[in-house]
């Protein structure tokens, strides 16, 4: 709970998503904007799916706690999907804008290629995603205070940089592997992106050793990215 | 493509300072008064379709350049705004004390008072804004440009001694740093001194740039102190509808403005707007007489600050007399006046109009449209208790306002207000995320689910 805290777990879960932002993104424009907007699809999928969560919430009785855990794994579920199908309205809307740029300039190719789209569009969602997850967290890590002191787990804070670093990667993998699958039309691939979601989703919630939890999606995520290359 | 002047209309707001709330892309050559030659009395060029797809992708490619060009300043006039107000508390205390425009106080008994009493102070605010402008339509179409350059000149004033004063001030407070009142004399006068130098008449372009946004923080922070809560978000919704009303309606005032400056070929008050490029530096004369012959077609890296309407004296149109002897030495005497100059100019030209460079072109944004962005901004990271996932929501949110406006400006190709779109945006955002999207992370937070 110090400053060194605070810019531990803050290198861990944003630095290579920063990196790759300073490397690759900040120098065109036009990726900046489709990051900028993945974000904020990413931002409307959590709008609308908290939306329902809290309908669900207030309709239900408030004191039955079984209930409300339940009703959050439903609401965990029901974002993982609605962020697939923003991802795919992403896809679609990236396509036309890619298709409109095409028809004007005087090559074929556009200024930037879907495989570039699908990378920052992944990115876009996976730093807005660890930014939602991690911002409050680190926040409170600089003020005063001892983790874990009424018996929860010490590593607190640094399992959460690592989870957030995790999701914000895989989001990228995804991404990339979303859009792929969409141009080609393999629909098994769009079915096994949405599966590993929900798969990372539900791990989370059913286990406690987190790093174990780590460990597999870095590793789902590297070997899928070696599929594609 | 038709002639695009660009302007940036101003607003009146508090203390005699303004907000303008216009973009507009500004093609550089409307700006360049090609040896003499007022823009529009060159002939139209006429376009084959190559040559108009040409121009509509490099409408396009250069839309997204331009709007990295606003978001950088937006972004760092709303950091700037976020951090004071999460170091100095000045900024968020409620210290009782309302600004004279909004003379309802919002700590009644019932919610119904309250209600009423911040719909009274928005409407009050924003008459007062409404008439304002009016008042400075009038006084533009009446060609009173020394009154309004006055008035900027005093508004500008107080914002860059008086109120960096305080927040100087304050923030030796927050972080306990002893000064004695010469050295802040001595900062807060050179401060201000520079800063009304860059902004009224030249400076770098970058320094002119700082400038501006740390004033629109400035004004943020004071609106976001003395406003109170549910005042500033009415006011913040009343603002982007007169803003759509007042740019798109035929009868609207800004309209008006912007379509009396394109008949005059005058760009509008360069002190209130942010411009991402250079504006170039020449005549704006009053008067048919005192036309600006530069001979120089590249203006110097410093003359950067478009000027308001001056009249030039003596006016030798660029033909300095050693250069006039030179010539006279040489082919004999002859004689340059306006009339022969102009004869000459009417003559077609030989050469190939100049190339125009990409960054001729810039986009400008007004500055009151900074200043509502990060008072958005800074009353969510002030009274959020989502806490940073609002600002963060409402800052992506603004973004995708801007960038949405920006490419309804390339596709319009005229003057839009920037900030229906983006309020919009940032007041759904504000609110859905801080009652609906907080509760699920914070639920989501204890539980270390992530999604």
């Amino acid at each position: 709970m110090t400053v060194a805290v605070f810019f531990g777990c803050a290198f861990i879960a944003f630095g290579p998503a920063f990196s790759l932002f300073v490397f690759t993104i900040a120098r065109d424009p036009l990726r900046v904007i489709i990051l900028i907007a993945g974000a904020f699809f990413w931002l409307l999928s959590l709008l609308l799916s908290s939306l329902v969560w809290f309908i669900s919430i207030k309709a239900s009785n408030s004191q039955d706690l079984r209930l409300q855990r339940d009703l959050l794994i439903f609401g965990v579920f029901f974002s993982v999907l609605l962020q697939e199908v923003f991802r795919f309205a992403y896809y679609r809307l990236l396509r036309k804008a890619t298709e409109g740029l095409a028809a004007i300039s005087d090559e074929d190719t556009s200024a930037i290629s879907v495989r570039q789209m699908a990378y920052v569009a992944g990115l876009g969602f996976g730093i807005m995603s660890g930014a939602f997850s991690m911002i409050n967290v680190l926040s409170d890590s600089l003020g005063p205070g001892t983790v874990g002191i009424f018996g929860d787990s010490q590593y607190y804070f640094i399992t959460a940089a690592l989870m957030t670093l995790a999701l914000t990667l895989l989001h990228t993998f995804w991404g990339v592997l979303f859009f792929e699958g969409c141009e080609k039309s393999r629909w098994w691939v769009i079915a096994a992106v949405v599966s590993l979601h929900l798969l990372v989703a539900g791990l989370v919630s059913f286990t406690w050793t987190h790093t174990f939890t780590v460990h597999i999606h870095y590793f789902t995520s590297t070997s899928s990215q070696l599929r594609f290359r | 493509m038709a002639d695009h002047v660009e302007h940036a209309v101003n607003n009146v707001s508090v203390d005699g300072t303004e907000g303008s709330r216009h973009t507009e892309t500004s093609p550089g050559r409307t700006e360049v008064e090609l040896n003499g030659q007022p823009p529009t009395a060159r002939p139209p060029l006429v376009l084959t379709d190559t040559e108009e797809d040409e121009d509509e992708e490099l409408t396009l490619k250069y839309g997204a350049k331009h709007v990295i060009m606003l978001f950088i300043p937006v972004t760092l006039c709303m950091v700037v705004v976020v951090a004071t107000i999460k170091s100095v508390s000045f900024y968020t205390q409620k210290d009782g004390q309302q600004l004279i425009y909004t003379p309802f106080r919002e700590d009644t008994e019932t919610v119904g008072q309250r209600a009423l009493n911040s719909m009274l102070n928005a409407a009050i605010m924003i008459s007062v804004i409404v008439v304002m402008t009016l008042v400075l339509v009038v006084l533009y179409k009446y060609r009173c440009y020394k009154v309004i350059q006055g008035w900027l000149f005093f508004s500008n004033l107080l914002l860059l001694f008086f109120f960096s004063f305080i927040y100087l001030g304050e923030v030796f407070k927050t972080y306990n740093v002893a000064m004695d009142y010469l050295t802040l004399a001595l900062i807060i006068w050179n401060f201000g001194v520079v800063g009304m130098i860059c902004i009224h008449w030249k400076g770098p372009l970058r320094l002119q740039q700082a400038y501006l946004i740390m004033i629109s923080a400035l004004m943020a922070l004071v609106f976001i102190k003395y406003l109170p809560e549910w005042t500033a978000w009415l006011i913040l919704a009343a603002i982007s509808v007169y803003d759509l009303l007042a740019v798109l309606c035929p009868k609207g005032p800004l309209r008006i403005l912007v379509e009396t400056a394109q008949e005059r070929n005058e760009p509008i008050f360069p002190a209130l707007i942010y411009s991402s490029t250079m504006v170039w530096l020449f005549n704006m004369a009053d008067s048919a007489e005192t036309r600006n012959n530069s001979s120089h077609p590249v203006p110097e890296q410093e003359n950067q600050v478009a000027v308001a309407p001056m009249a030039q004296p003596d006016d030798d149109g660029g033909f300095t007399p050693a250069w006039v002897d030179q010539q006279q030495h040489q082919l004999g005497p002859m004689q340059s006046t306006e009339d022969s100059r102009r004869e000459i100019q009417e003559l077609p030209s030989a050469r190939p109009p100049p190339e125009e460079d990409e960054e001729e072109r810039g986009v400008k944004l007004g500055l009151g449209d900074f200043i509502f962005y990060s008072m958005l901004v800074g009353k969510a990271s002030a009274t959020a208790s989502g806490d940073w996932n609002t600002t963060l929501a409402c800052f992506v949110a603004i973004l995708i306002g801007l960038c949405l406006t920006l490419l309804l400006l390339a596709i319009f190709k005229k003057a839009l207000p920037a900030l229906p779109i983006s309020i919009t945006f940032g007041l759904v955002f504000y609110f859905a995320t801080d009652n609906l999207v907080r509760p699920f992370m914070d639920q989501l937070a204890v539980h270390q689910f992530y999604i």
